[in-house]
């Protein structure tokens, strides 16, 4: 496990759906072409935790999620 | 030499408006949301990106091979300010009006995570007006602008680009349209 999350910053997203396409491990897509975490039981839908074979696809989709409304940051302790 | 510089000044301009033609195009479907036959997403994303910055480099090499073309009686102050040429200003204006809309949407985008989604989108949308500007420079100003085959290439692009546009604009243009629609009503 690494030490970062995916963040998703919901007042920028507009469900273009890269991310999931990306990312087919870790997110779906809701009907309305959101990005939801696969994971049902995270309590922080907008924090998803990476793996660190994570980091490089996740990387990737935060450099062309066509909103920037997505960022690789750091977990808090 | 002369002669290889206005052939090749010619030459990557036709390339580079073939581009951004192509690009706008592209954009619009990224826009829309929609994977393209085995193209997923992300991959549309990218080939926008690299068919527009490929753009980009050509009409560099069309500036710079007739600015280096005395013939072509282009001035470095002609880059910059449109519409104060010694050759067809108006035309040749354009031209500058095109290029400098160029750069501006080339640097916000390559800049975009720094400078933020509001800068980049607003920018972004002089793309709308490149494209026509760029072919009414290549259609006034070019030497083959007016020709048979020019013409009749200029038309499809322009069919091809008002087709999107056209798409672009209709109710059914975003890819979860129906069920955002559904979940509204
Ligand atoms: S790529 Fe960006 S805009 Fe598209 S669904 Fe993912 S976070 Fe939202």
């Amino acid at each position: 496990m690494s030490r970062t999350n995916l963040h998703i910053d919901w007042t920028r997203c507009d469900g273009r759906g890269l991310c999931t396409e990306l990312l087919p491990d870790l997110l779906v897509r809701d009907d309305w072409g959101y990005p939801l975490a696969a994971d049902p039981s995270l309590d922080d839908k907008s924090n998803i935790p990476l793996g660190r074979d994570d980091e490089p696809a996740a990387a990737e989709a935060a450099a062309l999620c066509p909103r920037l409304a997505l960022a690789v940051r750091r977990r808090r302790p | 030499m002369n002669e290889a510089l206005w052939a090749l000044g010619r030459a990557s301009g036709a390339v580079s408006l073939g581009l951004f033609t192509l690009s706008v195009v592209l954009g619009i479907l990224v826009r829309s949301g929609r994977p393209l036959l085995v193209l997923p997403r992300f991959s549309l994303a990218l080939v926008h990106r690299n068919i527009a910055l490929l753009a980009v480099v050509f009409l560099g090499l069309h500036v710079g091979s007739l600015l280096l073309d005395p013939l072509a009686q282009l001035r470095a102050l002609d880059v910059v300010v449109p519409f104060v040429g010694e050759f067809k200003p108006f035309w040749q204006g354009l031209g500058t009006v095109a290029l400098d809309l160029a750069v501006a949407i080339a640097v916000t985008s390559l800049l975009r995570r720094r400078l933020g989604p509001r800068v980049f989108r607003a920018v972004h949308w002089a793309s709308y007006a490149l494209w026509p500007v760029a072919m009414a420079h290549a259609v006034g100003n070019g030497t083959d602008g007016t020709s048979g085959w020019f013409l009749g290439t200029a038309l499809a692009a322009f069919g091809a680009v008002g087709a999107a546009v056209l798409w672009r604009m209709s109710a059914g243009f975003i890819e979860t349209a129906r069920s955002r629609q559904e979940s509204r009503a």
